[in-house]
C-alpha cells in the first residue's frame, strides 16, 4: 500500500472516543473519531497523549485493533461491524488496565464518549501483516499482546486472504480472554485456535496451568518446515521466552517479529 | 530495564522522517548485521532513545528531543536501506 510508505512527518491529531466496549473485567475497546486518519496496516499501533491541566503529559503506545476501511470505501455500517472494518476515520484500541497506570486506568476505567485525547499513527511498519503475504502466518500472543495479532486476524477476513493462519494466545486465566465471543466464532470459522492459560483453567481442560513451552510450540504451531512468518506480542518476558523458543525450533530468525510491551503502562 | 523492539521507536523516529525508517534494513558498523530496524533493541528509559543492535548490543542510533531541537546520532549504522517500491 503506498499510502503507507511515504506520508510526511507525523504530527499530533486529536481523538474523539465515540463508543467504549468492555472487552474482560480490566480490559475496553475504545472507538476512535480521528479526522484526516490516514489509513493503517493491521499490526500498527498509535501512540496515545494524555494532556493534564498543569500541562503535564504522558504518552503511551497502544496496537491498532481494527481494520482499516479500503481508500475511498464508505463507513461501516451495521453489516461490517461483526468483522470490525472501521471507517476511514475511526479505529479502534484495546487497553488493558495496568495497576497503578497513569494512562492505562483513565483510557480502561474512566475515558468515555464524547472525551478528547491526541494520537499520533499509524506506526510500524515492521510487526504488520499485509494481505499481500500469501505465506504461513503464525500468531503469538501474550496478554492484551493478542491486540495486533486480532487486527491481523481481521485483516485477513476482511481481504478473504486464502494464507493460513494460527493463534496461539496465552492468558493468566479464562476470564481474562479478549475478544473471547470473536475468536470462538472464527474458530468455529476454520481459524485453528489455541488457548493457554497459565493460573488458572476451566472445568476439565486438558493442559494444566503453565506458561507456553517447546512441546506446545512444537504440538500447536506451524513447524519451521513450512517457513511460516510469526507474529509475537506480549510483555516482554514472554516475548523472549517464546522467541528464544521458536529460535531453538529451527524457525527463520528474520521470520520472527517480535513486539515488547515495556513496564510502562 | 527491559528493552523493547526496534518498533517502540517509530513514532519518535516519524515526528523526524517522512517514512517509517524501521521497516527500513540497517547495516551496523560494528559487526556488519543488516536488521530491519525494527528488530533492533529499543531503549527508551534515557533521557533520549537508544536503538542497539540486536545482533552484537552496539548503538545504532540515538535520538535526542529537547523543547525546540532534536539530536540526531546515527554513528553506528553504516547505511539505510528503504524499501521505495509502489505496492
Amino acid at each position: 500500500m503506498a499510502r503507507a510508505a511515504v506520508l510526511g512527518r507525523l504530527t499530533w491529531r486529536v481523538a474523539t472516543v465515540s463508543a467504549v466496549r468492555d472487552e474482560t473485567a480490566t480490559a475496553r475497546t475504545l472507538v476512535l473519531d480521528v479526522p484526516g486518519w490516514p489509513g493503517h496496516e493491521a499490526g500498527q499501533h498509535v501512540d496515545v497523549r494524555l494532556t493534564a491541566p498543569d500541562g503535564y503529559t504522558a504518552v503511551r503506545s497502544y496496537s491498532i485493533a481494527s481494520v482499516a476501511a479500503e481508500p475511498g470505501a464508505p463507513t461501516a455500517g451495521p453489516g461490517a461491524s461483526a468483522d470490525t472494518v472501521t471507517g476511514g476515520e475511526q479505529i479502534e484500541i484495546t487497553v488493558e488496565q495496568v495497576e497503578d497506570g497513569e494512562v492505562s486506568t483513565y483510557l480502561a476505567g474512566v475515558a468515555g464518549a464524547g472525551d478528547q485525547l491526541e494520537v499520533r499513527g499509524p506506526i510500524g511498519g515492521w510487526f504488520a501483516w499485509r494481505a499481500t503475504q500469501s505465506e504461513p502466518v503464525q500468531l503469538i500472543g501474550g496478554g492484551s499482546g493478542v491486540v495486533p495479532l486480532m487486527a491481523m486476524v481481521r485483516a485477513r477476513a476482511a481481504a478473504a486472504s486464502p494464507a493460513p493462519f494460527r493463534l496461539l494466545y496465552s492468558t493468566r486465566r479464562p476470564q481474562s480472554v479478549i475478544y473471547r465471543s470473536e475468536l470462538e466464532r472464527r474458530a468455529a470459522d476454520g481459524l485453528p485456535l489455541t488457548l493457554v492459560y497459565t493460573r488458572a483453567v476451566p472445568p476439565g481442560w486438558s493442559r494444566p496451568p503453565g506458561r507456553v513451552d517447546a512441546a506446545l510450540l512444537a504440538s500447536a504451531t506451524f513447524p519451521p518446515s513450512e517457513m511460516p512468518t510469526c507474529y509475537v506480542c506480549g510483555p516482554t518476558p514472554f516475548v523472549e521466552a517464546v522467541a528464544d523458543q521458536l529460535l531453538s525450533a529451527g524457525h527463520d530468525p528474520g521470520r520472527v517479529r517480535t513486539e515488547r510491551f515495556g513496564g510502562l503502562s | 530495564m527491559n528493552p523493547l523492539d526496534g518498533n517502540a521507536a517509530a513514532g519518535e523516529l516519524r515526528t523526524i522522517f517522512a517514512v517509517d525508517v524501521t521497516a527500513a534494513m540497517g547495516q551496523c558498523v560494528g559487526c556488519g548485521q543488516t536488521a530491519p530496524l525494527g528488530a533492533a533493541r529499543a531503549y527508551q528509559q534515557a533521557p533520549g532513545l537508544v536503538l542497539r543492535c540486536s545482533g552484537c548490543d552496539a548503538v545504532l542510533l540515538r535520538v535526542v528531543a529537547g523543547p525546540d531541537r532534536t539530536w540526531l546520532d546515527g554513528r553506528g549504522l553504516a547505511y539505510l536501506q528503504f524499501d521505495t517500491s509502489p505496492s
